[in-house]
Protein backbone atom coordinates (compact mmCIF):
# COMPACT_ATOMS: atom_id res chain seq x y z
CA UNK A 1 0.00 0.00 0.00
CA UNK A 2 2.59 2.55 1.39
CA UNK A 3 4.46 1.98 -2.28
CA UNK A 4 1.78 2.64 -4.31
CA UNK A 5 0.94 5.87 -2.26
CA UNK A 6 4.90 7.12 -2.51
CA UNK A 7 4.71 8.33 -6.16
CA UNK A 8 1.37 10.06 -5.78
CA UNK A 9 3.27 12.00 -2.66
CA UNK A 10 6.20 12.46 -4.73
CA UNK A 11 3.91 14.15 -7.37
CA UNK A 12 1.83 16.32 -4.92
CA UNK A 13 4.80 17.71 -3.57
CA UNK A 14 6.69 17.92 -6.40
CA UNK A 15 4.13 20.33 -7.91
CA UNK A 16 3.46 22.32 -4.59
CA UNK A 17 7.31 22.93 -4.46
CA UNK A 18 7.69 23.86 -7.98
CA UNK A 19 4.61 25.69 -8.16
CA UNK A 20 4.53 28.15 -5.28
CA UNK A 21 8.33 29.03 -6.08
CA UNK A 22 7.26 29.67 -9.74
CA UNK A 23 4.74 31.92 -8.26
CA UNK A 24 7.27 33.45 -5.60
CA UNK A 25 9.65 34.06 -8.19
CA UNK A 26 7.51 36.90 -9.28
CA UNK A 27 8.52 38.57 -5.88
CA UNK A 28 12.07 36.71 -5.92
CA UNK A 29 12.61 38.75 -9.19
CA UNK A 30 11.36 42.18 -8.54
CA UNK A 31 13.17 42.08 -5.31
CA UNK A 32 16.74 41.02 -7.01
CA UNK A 33 16.01 43.12 -9.64
CA UNK A 34 15.73 46.19 -7.17
CA UNK A 35 18.63 45.16 -5.11
CA UNK A 36 20.93 45.68 -8.49
CA UNK A 37 19.40 48.55 -9.15
CA UNK A 38 19.78 50.24 -5.67
CA UNK A 39 16.16 49.94 -5.10
CA UNK A 40 13.90 48.39 -2.74
CA UNK A 41 11.03 46.75 -5.19
CA UNK A 42 7.90 44.92 -3.56
CA UNK A 43 8.34 45.69 0.61
CA UNK A 44 4.89 46.76 1.37
CA UNK A 45 2.71 43.83 1.50
CA UNK A 46 3.66 41.84 4.97
CA UNK A 47 7.09 41.26 5.73
CA UNK A 48 9.38 41.94 2.99
CA UNK A 49 6.95 42.26 1.03
CA UNK A 50 6.09 38.58 0.68
CA UNK A 51 2.26 39.18 0.68
CA UNK A 52 3.06 40.75 -2.80
CA UNK A 53 2.67 37.00 -4.28
CA UNK A 54 -0.62 36.42 -3.00
CA UNK A 55 -1.94 40.12 -3.98
CA UNK A 56 -0.58 39.56 -7.59
CA UNK A 57 -2.27 36.21 -7.92
CA UNK A 58 -5.46 37.49 -6.59
CA UNK A 59 -5.07 40.49 -9.34
CA UNK A 60 -4.42 38.31 -12.35
CA UNK A 61 -6.89 35.79 -11.14
CA UNK A 62 -9.59 38.65 -11.09
CA UNK A 63 -9.05 40.21 -13.65
CA UNK A 64 -11.09 40.23 -17.08
CA UNK A 65 -10.49 37.33 -19.07
CA UNK A 66 -10.94 38.58 -22.64
CA UNK A 67 -10.57 37.20 -25.66
CA UNK A 68 -10.19 39.27 -28.69
CA UNK A 69 -12.76 39.03 -31.11
CA UNK A 70 -10.54 38.61 -33.79
CA UNK A 71 -8.42 35.32 -32.25
CA UNK A 72 -8.25 32.12 -33.17
CA UNK A 73 -10.43 30.66 -29.45
CA UNK A 74 -9.50 27.27 -29.40
CA UNK A 75 -5.98 27.70 -30.27
CA UNK A 76 -5.70 31.04 -28.23
CA UNK A 77 -7.04 29.07 -25.14
CA UNK A 78 -4.79 26.28 -25.65
CA UNK A 79 -1.67 27.99 -26.10
CA UNK A 80 -0.94 29.43 -22.09
CA UNK A 81 -2.30 25.91 -20.91
CA UNK A 82 0.69 24.03 -23.87
CA UNK A 83 3.68 26.08 -22.06
CA UNK A 84 2.46 25.19 -18.02
CA UNK A 85 1.82 21.40 -18.72
CA UNK A 86 5.16 20.56 -20.41
CA UNK A 87 7.40 22.29 -18.48
CA UNK A 88 5.33 20.94 -15.61
CA UNK A 89 6.06 17.33 -17.01
CA UNK A 90 9.84 18.19 -17.31
CA UNK A 91 9.87 17.81 -13.76
CA UNK A 92 8.93 14.29 -14.26
CA UNK A 93 12.61 13.58 -14.52
CA UNK A 94 14.15 15.69 -12.17
CA UNK A 95 15.28 13.76 -9.56
CA UNK A 96 15.35 15.97 -5.92
CA UNK A 97 17.05 13.67 -3.94
CA UNK A 98 18.59 10.32 -4.22
CA UNK A 99 14.95 8.37 -4.76
CA UNK A 100 12.75 11.03 -4.75
CA UNK A 101 11.99 11.62 -8.49
CA UNK A 102 8.77 10.70 -10.10
CA UNK A 103 10.28 8.98 -13.20
CA UNK A 104 13.56 8.24 -13.38
CA UNK A 105 13.66 7.24 -16.98
CA UNK A 106 16.66 6.25 -18.50
CA UNK A 107 16.60 8.45 -21.27
CA UNK A 108 16.12 11.53 -18.85
CA UNK A 109 18.25 13.96 -20.03
CA UNK A 110 16.27 13.20 -24.05
CA UNK A 111 13.17 13.36 -21.99
CA UNK A 112 13.58 17.18 -20.55
CA UNK A 113 15.01 18.33 -23.58
CA UNK A 114 12.22 17.29 -25.65
CA UNK A 115 9.32 18.55 -23.10
CA UNK A 116 10.81 21.53 -22.93
CA UNK A 117 11.07 22.37 -26.77
CA UNK A 118 7.69 21.48 -27.38
CA UNK A 119 6.95 24.50 -25.04
CA UNK A 120 8.22 26.89 -27.99
CA UNK A 121 4.23 25.69 -29.86
CA UNK A 122 2.55 27.36 -26.88
CA UNK A 123 4.39 30.60 -27.91
CA UNK A 124 4.10 30.01 -31.60
CA UNK A 125 0.66 28.82 -31.44
CA UNK A 126 0.00 31.97 -29.31
CA UNK A 127 1.10 34.69 -31.21
CA UNK A 128 -0.34 32.81 -34.48
CA UNK A 129 -3.88 32.61 -33.16
CA UNK A 130 -3.83 36.37 -31.81
CA UNK A 131 -4.21 37.60 -35.45
CA UNK A 132 -2.18 40.82 -34.49
CA UNK A 133 0.84 41.38 -36.49
CA UNK A 134 3.00 41.85 -33.00
CA UNK A 135 2.13 38.92 -31.93
CA UNK A 136 2.67 36.86 -34.84
CA UNK A 137 6.38 38.08 -35.49
CA UNK A 138 6.83 37.44 -31.72
CA UNK A 139 5.70 33.90 -32.57
CA UNK A 140 8.22 33.67 -35.69
CA UNK A 141 11.16 34.95 -33.99
CA UNK A 142 10.81 32.69 -31.10
CA UNK A 143 10.15 29.35 -33.15
CA UNK A 144 13.41 30.81 -35.14
CA UNK A 145 15.21 31.38 -32.21
CA UNK A 146 14.14 27.94 -30.66
CA UNK A 147 15.01 26.03 -33.63
CA UNK A 148 18.57 27.41 -33.75
CA UNK A 149 19.51 27.21 -29.90
CA UNK A 150 17.71 23.81 -29.41
CA UNK A 151 20.53 22.31 -31.45
CA UNK A 152 23.20 22.93 -29.69
CA UNK A 153 21.37 23.06 -26.24
CA UNK A 154 21.42 19.18 -26.92
CA UNK A 155 24.64 19.10 -28.27
CA UNK A 156 26.37 20.71 -25.25
CA UNK A 157 24.96 18.02 -23.19
CA UNK A 158 26.11 15.08 -24.90
CA UNK A 159 29.47 15.64 -23.47
CA UNK A 160 28.27 15.60 -19.75
CA UNK A 161 26.78 12.17 -21.30
CA UNK A 162 29.77 10.63 -22.79
CA UNK A 163 31.74 11.63 -19.38
CA UNK A 164 28.80 9.73 -17.12
CA UNK A 165 27.80 6.76 -19.79
CA UNK A 166 23.84 7.40 -19.61
CA UNK A 167 20.94 9.52 -20.05
CA UNK A 168 19.28 8.91 -16.71
CA UNK A 169 19.80 11.91 -14.31
CA UNK A 170 20.56 9.87 -11.19
CA UNK A 171 23.34 8.11 -12.66
CA UNK A 172 24.69 11.66 -14.12
CA UNK A 173 24.31 12.76 -10.68
CA UNK A 174 26.19 9.87 -9.26
CA UNK A 175 29.11 10.00 -11.60
CA UNK A 176 29.96 13.06 -9.80
CA UNK A 177 30.52 11.87 -6.83
CA UNK A 178 34.84 12.45 -7.70
CA UNK A 179 34.46 15.77 -9.56
CA UNK A 180 31.65 18.04 -11.01
CA UNK A 181 31.38 18.05 -14.47
CA UNK A 182 31.17 21.90 -14.47
CA UNK A 183 35.58 21.52 -14.78
CA UNK A 184 35.90 18.92 -17.43
CA UNK A 185 32.76 20.30 -19.44
CA UNK A 186 33.91 23.93 -18.66
CA UNK A 187 32.71 24.77 -22.35
CA UNK A 188 29.40 22.69 -22.37
CA UNK A 189 28.40 24.09 -19.19
CA UNK A 190 28.60 27.94 -20.64
CA UNK A 191 27.28 26.35 -23.48
CA UNK A 192 24.11 25.32 -21.97
CA UNK A 193 23.71 28.10 -19.82
CA UNK A 194 23.15 30.31 -22.71
CA UNK A 195 20.76 27.66 -24.64
CA UNK A 196 19.04 27.47 -21.59
CA UNK A 197 18.16 31.62 -21.52
CA UNK A 198 17.69 31.43 -24.98
CA UNK A 199 14.78 28.49 -24.08
CA UNK A 200 13.22 29.58 -21.69
CA UNK A 201 12.92 33.11 -23.65
CA UNK A 202 14.34 35.43 -20.96
CA UNK A 203 16.08 38.56 -20.94
CA UNK A 204 19.25 39.27 -22.83
CA UNK A 205 17.30 36.32 -25.62
CA UNK A 206 13.70 37.64 -25.25
CA UNK A 207 13.27 38.37 -28.92
CA UNK A 208 9.79 36.86 -28.78
CA UNK A 209 8.87 39.03 -26.18
CA UNK A 210 10.50 42.06 -26.70
CA UNK A 211 8.25 44.72 -25.03
CA UNK A 212 10.72 47.44 -26.65
CA UNK A 213 9.67 46.83 -30.16
CA UNK A 214 7.05 44.60 -30.31
CA UNK A 215 4.81 45.51 -27.48
CA UNK A 216 5.16 42.09 -25.34
CA UNK A 217 5.17 40.01 -28.70
CA UNK A 218 3.55 37.19 -28.54
CA UNK A 219 1.58 37.79 -25.37
CA UNK A 220 0.24 41.20 -26.48
CA UNK A 221 -3.51 39.99 -26.70
CA UNK A 222 -3.59 37.82 -23.37
CA UNK A 223 -5.02 39.23 -20.23
CA UNK A 224 -5.60 38.34 -16.83
CA UNK A 225 -5.02 34.60 -16.02
CA UNK A 226 -4.12 33.69 -19.44
CA UNK A 227 -1.29 35.91 -19.33
CA UNK A 228 -0.67 34.87 -15.60
CA UNK A 229 0.03 31.41 -17.38
CA UNK A 230 2.47 32.73 -19.77
CA UNK A 231 4.47 34.04 -16.81
CA UNK A 232 4.32 31.01 -14.94
CA UNK A 233 5.06 28.78 -17.74
CA UNK A 234 8.41 31.45 -18.18
CA UNK A 235 9.35 30.62 -14.00
CA UNK A 236 8.40 27.50 -14.17
CA UNK A 237 10.85 26.60 -17.53
CA UNK A 238 13.48 29.01 -15.52
CA UNK A 239 13.10 26.39 -12.28
CA UNK A 240 13.29 24.11 -14.50
CA UNK A 241 16.67 24.64 -16.77
CA UNK A 242 18.44 25.69 -13.30
CA UNK A 243 17.46 22.35 -11.96
CA UNK A 244 19.18 21.04 -14.69
CA UNK A 245 21.95 23.01 -14.61
CA UNK A 246 22.61 22.05 -10.93
CA UNK A 247 22.07 18.48 -11.80
CA UNK A 248 24.78 18.18 -15.01
CA UNK A 249 27.03 19.79 -14.15
CA UNK A 250 27.32 21.32 -10.13
CA UNK A 251 26.35 17.44 -8.57
CA UNK A 252 22.46 17.76 -7.96
CA UNK A 253 22.58 16.39 -4.12
CA UNK A 254 25.78 15.79 -3.94
CA UNK A 255 27.39 17.96 -1.18
CA UNK A 256 28.63 17.92 2.56
CA UNK A 257 26.92 18.63 5.80
CA UNK A 258 22.98 19.72 4.33
CA UNK A 259 20.84 16.87 3.25
CA UNK A 260 20.80 16.36 -0.37
CA UNK A 261 17.37 18.22 -0.87
CA UNK A 262 18.72 21.20 0.65
CA UNK A 263 21.57 20.94 -1.31
CA UNK A 264 19.93 20.65 -5.03
CA UNK A 265 17.65 23.73 -3.46
CA UNK A 266 20.57 25.65 -3.02
CA UNK A 267 22.17 25.28 -6.14
CA UNK A 268 19.38 25.57 -8.05
CA UNK A 269 18.11 29.06 -6.54
CA UNK A 270 21.59 30.01 -7.22
CA UNK A 271 21.05 29.75 -10.98
CA UNK A 272 17.28 30.75 -10.56
CA UNK A 273 19.39 34.17 -9.23
CA UNK A 274 22.35 34.28 -12.13
CA UNK A 275 18.83 34.20 -14.55
CA UNK A 276 17.89 36.97 -12.55
CA UNK A 277 21.08 38.93 -12.81
CA UNK A 278 21.60 38.37 -16.45
CA UNK A 279 18.13 40.21 -17.04
CA UNK A 280 19.19 42.92 -15.01
CA UNK A 281 22.50 43.63 -16.31
CA UNK A 282 22.48 42.48 -20.01
CA UNK A 283 21.41 44.04 -23.38
CA UNK A 284 18.80 42.33 -25.97
CA UNK A 285 21.23 41.31 -28.90
CA UNK A 286 19.63 42.06 -32.56
CA UNK A 287 18.02 39.10 -33.97
CA UNK A 288 20.41 38.53 -36.57
CA UNK A 289 23.01 38.84 -34.11
CA UNK A 290 21.22 36.09 -32.06
CA UNK A 291 21.20 34.35 -35.18
CA UNK A 292 24.49 34.19 -36.10
CA UNK A 293 25.80 33.86 -32.86
CA UNK A 294 23.83 30.75 -32.71
CA UNK A 295 24.74 29.26 -35.79
CA UNK A 296 28.43 30.33 -36.18
CA UNK A 297 29.85 30.61 -32.76
CA UNK A 298 27.58 27.95 -30.47
CA UNK A 299 27.06 25.00 -32.76
CA UNK A 300 30.63 24.82 -33.88
CA UNK A 301 31.80 25.00 -30.43
CA UNK A 302 29.65 22.61 -29.18
CA UNK A 303 30.76 20.08 -31.95
CA UNK A 304 33.96 20.86 -30.86
CA UNK A 305 33.28 20.40 -27.24
CA UNK A 306 31.90 17.05 -28.18
CA UNK A 307 34.61 15.89 -30.45
CA UNK A 308 37.07 16.59 -27.67
CA UNK A 309 35.33 14.92 -25.52
CA UNK A 310 34.80 11.95 -26.82
CA UNK A 311 38.39 11.67 -28.21
CA UNK A 312 39.48 12.12 -24.73
CA UNK A 313 37.55 9.43 -23.11
CA UNK A 314 38.68 7.44 -26.36
CA UNK A 315 41.78 7.69 -25.41
CA UNK A 316 41.47 6.71 -21.92
CA UNK A 317 39.99 3.36 -22.45
CA UNK B 1 31.45 38.41 -24.68
CA UNK B 2 33.70 39.66 -21.79
CA UNK B 3 32.34 43.28 -21.93
CA UNK B 4 28.87 41.12 -20.80
CA UNK B 5 30.68 39.69 -18.09
CA UNK B 6 32.41 42.80 -16.72
CA UNK B 7 28.80 44.30 -17.23
CA UNK B 8 27.37 41.03 -15.38
CA UNK B 9 30.02 42.06 -12.32
CA UNK B 10 29.22 45.55 -12.11
CA UNK B 11 26.00 45.11 -11.75
CA UNK B 12 25.89 42.65 -8.92
CA UNK B 13 28.60 44.85 -7.16
CA UNK B 14 25.26 47.09 -6.82
CA UNK B 15 23.70 44.69 -4.40
CA UNK B 16 26.18 46.34 -1.92
CA UNK B 17 25.71 49.58 -2.84
CA UNK B 18 23.36 52.18 -0.81
CA UNK B 19 19.41 51.78 -1.83
CA UNK B 20 18.63 55.75 -3.27
CA UNK B 21 14.80 55.11 -2.41
CA UNK B 22 13.14 57.40 -0.15
CA UNK B 23 10.62 55.39 1.87
CA UNK B 24 7.89 57.98 1.67
CA UNK B 25 5.29 57.51 4.27
CA UNK B 26 7.93 57.13 7.05
CA UNK B 27 10.53 59.35 5.60
CA UNK B 28 9.97 62.07 3.66
CA UNK B 29 11.78 63.90 0.41
CA UNK B 30 13.06 67.52 1.53
CA UNK B 31 11.18 69.75 -0.17
CA UNK B 32 12.69 73.17 -0.64
CA UNK B 33 10.30 76.37 1.08
CA UNK B 34 10.20 77.55 -2.59
CA UNK B 35 8.41 74.27 -3.23
CA UNK B 36 4.79 74.89 -5.12
CA UNK B 37 2.39 72.94 -3.30
CA UNK B 38 -0.69 73.95 -1.49
CA UNK B 39 -2.03 77.26 -2.03
CA UNK B 40 -2.33 79.03 1.68
CA UNK B 41 -3.99 82.42 2.02
CA UNK B 42 -1.57 84.27 4.42
CA UNK B 43 -2.15 86.88 6.92
CA UNK B 44 -0.07 90.96 7.92
CA UNK B 45 2.16 90.59 11.51
CA UNK B 46 -0.43 92.17 12.48
CA UNK B 47 -3.07 89.49 12.15
CA UNK B 48 -5.15 90.98 9.56
CA UNK B 49 -6.01 89.63 6.05
CA UNK B 50 -3.10 90.20 3.05
CA UNK B 51 -5.61 89.84 0.61
CA UNK B 52 -7.18 92.92 -1.26
CA UNK B 53 -9.67 90.55 -3.22
CA UNK B 54 -7.88 92.55 -6.27
CA UNK B 55 -8.61 89.77 -8.72
CA UNK B 56 -5.11 89.41 -9.95
CA UNK B 57 -4.69 85.99 -9.00
CA UNK B 58 -7.67 84.86 -10.66
CA UNK B 59 -6.89 86.97 -14.00
CA UNK B 60 -3.33 85.12 -14.16
CA UNK B 61 -4.76 81.32 -13.12
CA UNK B 62 -3.93 79.64 -16.26
CA UNK B 63 -6.53 77.18 -15.45
CA UNK B 64 -9.17 78.88 -13.70
CA UNK B 65 -9.62 77.79 -10.61
CA UNK B 66 -9.78 80.53 -8.49
CA UNK B 67 -12.59 82.23 -7.86
CA UNK B 68 -13.30 85.25 -5.39
CA UNK B 69 -16.05 87.79 -4.91
CA UNK B 70 -14.16 91.25 -3.31
CA UNK B 71 -16.48 93.77 -0.30
CA UNK B 72 -15.03 95.83 1.84
CA UNK B 73 -15.32 96.33 5.47
CA UNK B 74 -15.97 99.20 7.46
CA UNK B 75 -12.60 100.25 7.22
CA UNK B 76 -12.65 100.43 3.65
CA UNK B 77 -10.34 97.95 3.34
CA UNK B 78 -11.30 95.33 0.83
CA UNK B 79 -11.27 91.66 1.42
CA UNK B 80 -12.21 88.88 -0.19
CA UNK B 81 -16.05 87.64 0.33
CA UNK B 82 -15.50 84.47 -0.45
CA UNK B 83 -12.09 82.78 -1.57
CA UNK B 84 -12.20 79.30 -2.88
CA UNK B 85 -9.54 77.63 -5.17
CA UNK B 86 -10.73 74.35 -6.82
CA UNK B 87 -7.27 71.97 -6.32
CA UNK B 88 -8.71 69.22 -8.76
CA UNK B 89 -7.42 71.84 -11.80
CA UNK B 90 -4.77 73.57 -10.09
CA UNK B 91 -1.61 73.06 -11.47
CA UNK B 92 0.54 74.34 -8.97
CA UNK B 93 2.09 76.94 -11.47
CA UNK B 94 2.57 79.57 -9.30
CA UNK B 95 1.17 81.88 -11.13
CA UNK B 96 -1.08 83.50 -9.10
CA UNK B 97 1.62 83.79 -6.24
CA UNK B 98 3.92 85.82 -9.02
CA UNK B 99 0.64 88.11 -9.38
CA UNK B 100 -0.58 88.88 -6.16
CA UNK B 101 0.64 92.57 -5.19
CA UNK B 102 0.37 92.11 -1.15
CA UNK B 103 2.35 88.34 -0.62
CA UNK B 104 -1.52 87.22 0.24
CA UNK B 105 -1.42 84.28 -1.88
CA UNK B 106 1.70 81.78 -1.31
CA UNK B 107 2.39 78.71 -2.28
CA UNK B 108 4.27 75.94 0.35
CA UNK B 109 5.94 72.64 0.65
CA UNK B 110 3.09 70.27 1.24
CA UNK B 111 1.58 67.96 -1.87
CA UNK B 112 -0.03 65.41 0.65
CA UNK B 113 -3.81 66.76 -0.08
CA UNK B 114 -5.24 64.01 -1.88
CA UNK B 115 -9.09 63.07 -1.39
CA UNK B 116 -11.03 60.02 -1.73
CA UNK B 117 -14.38 62.95 -2.93
CA UNK B 118 -13.58 65.26 -5.61
CA UNK B 119 -15.35 67.84 -3.98
CA UNK B 120 -13.30 68.10 -1.04
CA UNK B 121 -10.84 68.89 -3.05
CA UNK B 122 -12.75 72.60 -3.18
CA UNK B 123 -10.65 74.38 -0.58
CA UNK B 124 -12.92 77.59 1.00
CA UNK B 125 -11.43 80.43 2.63
CA UNK B 126 -11.30 78.88 5.78
CA UNK B 127 -9.24 76.04 4.36
CA UNK B 128 -6.72 78.13 2.63
CA UNK B 129 -6.40 80.84 5.78
CA UNK B 130 -3.73 80.80 7.81
CA UNK B 131 -2.37 82.41 10.73
CA UNK B 132 1.19 83.86 10.03
CA UNK B 133 2.66 85.89 7.27
CA UNK B 134 4.13 82.81 5.42
CA UNK B 135 7.44 83.67 3.46
CA UNK B 136 7.34 87.44 4.08
CA UNK B 137 7.50 87.81 7.85
CA UNK B 138 7.69 91.78 8.26
CA UNK B 139 5.45 92.87 5.14
CA UNK B 140 2.37 94.25 5.71
CA UNK B 141 0.58 96.09 2.45
CA UNK B 142 -1.82 98.82 4.43
CA UNK B 143 1.51 99.98 6.51
CA UNK B 144 3.13 100.60 2.94
CA UNK B 145 0.70 101.08 0.59
CA UNK B 146 -0.55 105.17 0.08
CA UNK B 147 -4.23 104.20 0.59
CA UNK B 148 -5.99 105.78 3.70
CA UNK B 149 -7.96 103.06 5.34
CA UNK B 150 -9.66 103.09 8.67
CA UNK B 151 -6.60 104.38 11.90
CA UNK B 152 -4.30 105.28 8.89
CA UNK B 153 -5.07 108.60 7.29
CA UNK B 154 -2.29 109.54 3.97
CA UNK B 155 0.98 110.37 4.26
CA UNK B 156 1.24 108.05 7.46
CA UNK B 157 2.55 104.56 5.93
CA UNK B 158 6.24 104.06 6.29
CA UNK B 159 8.50 106.08 4.22
CA UNK B 160 6.01 107.64 2.74
CA UNK B 161 5.64 111.29 2.83
CA UNK B 162 2.68 113.48 3.65
CA UNK B 163 0.77 114.07 0.52
CA UNK B 164 1.29 117.39 -1.58
CA UNK B 165 -0.88 120.30 -0.55
CA UNK B 166 -1.85 120.81 -4.38
CA UNK B 167 -3.40 124.65 -2.85
CA UNK B 168 0.43 125.58 -2.24
CA UNK B 169 2.60 126.63 -4.31
CA UNK B 170 5.59 126.22 -2.27
CA UNK B 171 8.26 123.09 -3.71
Amino acid sequence: MMSNLYPLLVIAVVLFVVLNLAAGLIWVERRLLALWQDRYGPNRVGPFGLGQIAADSIKLFLKEDWIPPFADNPVFVLAPAIVVATALISFAVVPFAPGFVIADLNIGVLFLLAMSSLGVYSVVLAGWSSNNKYSLLGGIRAAAQMMSYEVFMGLSLLGVVILAGSFRFTDIVEAQRGMWFVIPQCLGFVLFLIAGVAETRRLPFDLAEAESELIAGFHSEYSGMKFGMFFVGEYIGVILISAAISLLFFGGWLGPVLPPALWFATKTMFFICLFILFRAALPRPRFDQLMSWGWKVMLPLALVNLLVTGAVVLART
Amino acid sequence: MLSLVRSLWEVFRHAFARRVTVQYPEQKAYLSPRYRGRIVLTRDPDGGERCVACNLCAVACPVDCISLQATEDEHGRRYPEFFRINFSRCIFCGYCEEACPTYAIQLTPDTEMGEYKRNNLVYEKADLMIDGPGKYPDYNFWRVAGVAIGGKGKGQAENELAPVDTHSLMP
